[in-house]
C-alpha cells in the first residue's frame, strides 16, 4: 500500500489534523508501554464527536478491539478498528491531567527542563482543540490506544502493566472526514513511577473500499446501522 | 468505594426547600447552591434518572465520567463518591445512597443512538438527549449540544465484566430507593427522567422520580 504520510509522536507529544474518510491510521508502539489518547470530531461539523457511551453500549463492550466501531453522538460510524495486535484498548480512563502528572512524576517546568518537561493530556488536548476552534466544553472521554484497564466484579479498575509490547500495532479506518486529536501521554491509571510515554509511529495509508462483507460492518447489527447512518449522511450531502 | 456503601439520610421531606415529582419523559434543570443537598428518589423502582452537572460559574466545565471514575478507581457510584468536572474540580459528593448501583458508562439515549441500538424506525421516539436539549434551550444559547457529555444514570445497573463486556442488567433499585448529592459549588443539575421504551431493564415502563432539595 502507498504510504500517504507518517509521523513519529515523541513521548509527551501531540498532534491534530483533518483526515478524510477512507484512510487507514496505523499506530505502532516503537517501545513497550505506549498510550495514545485520542479524540475524534466530524470535520464538517465539529459539534459532532466521538461518544464513549454510545460506542460502548451499542457494542456491549467496555473495551475496544478489531471489529469495533467508534461511534459519534449523532449515531454514525466515525472510524472502525480493522487490525489489532493487542485485543484491548481502553475506552474509559480519560486523559492525564496537569495536577496528576505533577503529583505522580514530580513538577517540571519549561524553565528548567526545556522541551523535556512532562506534558499532560489535558493541556495537549486543550491546545489542539482551541487551535481548531473548539474549547473546554468539547473535552469528553477519549480512547486510550495500547492500554488495558479491566474492572473486577466490584467495579474496581485495574491497569495491566505488561499489555503493550514494543511493535504492537492497531489500525483504524476512517469512515467519516474527521478531525483527529492525539496526545502521546500516560494513561491516568498507569502506576509506573517513571513517566511512561514512548515514541509511537502513525502512518496514514489509503483504505480499500468498504465491502458488504466487511468485518467491522458485520461485527454486530448495531454496527451496520451506524455505518448506514454514515452512508446516508454522505449520500445526502452528495460527497 | 468498591462496593455498595449504604448510607441513609437524616433529612426529612418536610424540611426540604424544594420538592417536585418529575414524570417519565420530563426534564428538569435547577441550580444548586454550595452546600445544598439534592435527593433523587426512584418512586416505583428500576427507573433511570439521566443526570448531568455543570459548574454553574464556568458552564463550559461539565461533569466528567472519566475524571470521576479514575479519581476513585471504580466505575460505580455510591455514598462517598466524588463527582468531578472535566477540569478535575469537585462538583458534588454523594452523601446518601440506598440503591447501591449507579451507572457511569451507559450515557443518555438519543434519537440517533436509538437507531443504532434498536432500529432505524426508532428515530421518532422520545429520548433523554432531546429532553436535555429542550431544557438547555431555556438558557438563551448559553448551552448547546457541545455541552452534552456522558452523564450519570442513577438507579441504572450496567455491569462491566472482567473480560471487557458491558451489559444492561435488571435493576438493583426498588421503589423508594434514593441517592443524595451535596453540591460543593454552584452547580447546574440537569435531569432527564428516561422515556426509553426499548430497554428491558425498566420493564419497558418508565416511571416518575421525585427530587427534593435541602439547604444543608
Amino acid at each position: 500500500m502507498n504510504l500517504i504520510w507518517k509521523t513519529t509522536m515523541r513521548p509527551g507529544g501531540k498532534w491534530s489534523g483533518f483526515v478524510g474518510r477512507g484512510k487507514l491510521l496505523r499506530f505502532t508502539a516503537l517501545e513497550a508501554g505506549a498510550n495514545v489518547s485520542m479524540l475524534m470530531y466530524n470535520a464538517r461539523d465539529l459539534s459532532e464527536r466521538y461518544n464513549m457511551p454510545d460506542t460502548l453500549k451499542a457494542q456491549h463492550t467496555s473495551h475496544l478491539t478489531r471489529g469495533h466501531v467508534l461511534m459519534s453522538d449523532n449515531g454514525r460510524a466515525m472510524a472502525s478498528i480493522t487490525e489489532d495486535s493487542l485485543g484491548w484498548h481502553d475506552a474509559i480512563c480519560g486523559y492525564s491531567t496537569r495536577e496528576a502528572t505533577d503529583i505522580k512524576y514530580g513538577a517540571t517546568r519549561y524553565q528548567e527542563q526545556r522541551n523535556d518537561w512532562l506534558r499532560s493530556g489535558q493541556e495537549n488536548f486543550a491546545v489542539e482543540l482551541v487551535r481548531c476552534g473548539l474549547g473546554r466544553k468539547d473535552l469528553v472521554p477519549n480512547v486510550n490506544l495500547f492500554s488495558k484497564v479491566y474492572c473486577d466484579e466490584d467495579g474496581c479498575m485495574h491497569f495491566c502493566e505488561d499489555h503493550c509490547k514494543a511493535g504492537s500495532t492497531v489500525t483504524l479506518r476512517t469512515e467519516m472526514d474527521i478531525l483527529l486529536v492525539l496526545s502521546n501521554t500516560p494513561n491516568p491509571l498507569d502506576p509506573r513511577n517513571a513517566y511512561p510515554a514512548v515514541p509511537v509511529l502513525l502512518e496514514v495509508l489509503p483504505a480499500a473500499g468498504v465491502e458488504s462483507s466487511d468485518y467491522c460492518v458485520n461485527y454486530r447489527p448495531e454496527n451496520r446501522r451506524a455505518f448506514e447512518n454514515t452512508w446516508e449522511y454522505y449520500a445526502l450531502m452528495g460527497v | 468505594m468498591a462496593v455498595f456503601n449504604r448510607v441513609e439520610s437524616p433529612r426529612k421531606a418536610e424540611d426540604a426547600v424544594f420538592d417536585q415529582t418529575i414524570l417519565a419523559g420530563d426534564g428538569w434543570a435547577h441550580e444548586l447552591q454550595p452546600g445544598q443537598v439534592l435527593r433523587i428518589v426512584d418512586l416505583e423502582g428500576n427507573q433511570a434518572a439521566d443526570t448531568l452537572f455543570y459548574d454553574a460559574d464556568n458552564p463550559d466545565d461539565h461533569y466528567s465520567a472519566a475524571a470521576t471514575i479514575v479519581g476513585q478507581g471504580n466505575i460505580y457510584l455510591t455514598a462517598g463518591s466524588v463527582l468531578r468536572a472535566e477540569s478535575g474540580k469537585v462538583l458534588l459528593k454523594i452523601v446518601a445512597d440506598t440503591c447501591g448501583r449507579h451507572d457511569t458508562l451507559g450515557g443518555a439515549c438519543s434519537a440517533q443512538s436509538n437507531t443504532v441500538r434498536y432500529a432505524h424506525e426508532k428515530l421518532h421516539m422520545h429520548n433523554c438527549r432531546d429532553t436535555f436539549m429542550l431544557q438547555l434551550a431555556n438558557y438563551e444559547g448559553a448551552y448547546t449540544k457541545r455541552d452534552l457529555a456522558p452523564n450519570i444514570n442513577f438507579f441504572m445497573n450496567v455491569p462491566v465484566t472482567p473480560d471487557g463486556g458491558l451489559e444492561f442488567a435488571d435493576g438493583v433499585s426498588a421503589p423508594g430507593c434514593y441517592v443524595e448529592l451535596q453540591s460543593m459549588c454552584c452547580t447546574l443539575a440537569l435531569i432527564s427522567n428516561c422515556p426509553q421504551l426499548n430497554n428491558p431493564c425498566n420493564a419497558y415502563n418508565p416511571t416518575p422520580i421525585r427530587v427534593l432539595i435541602w439547604n444543608s
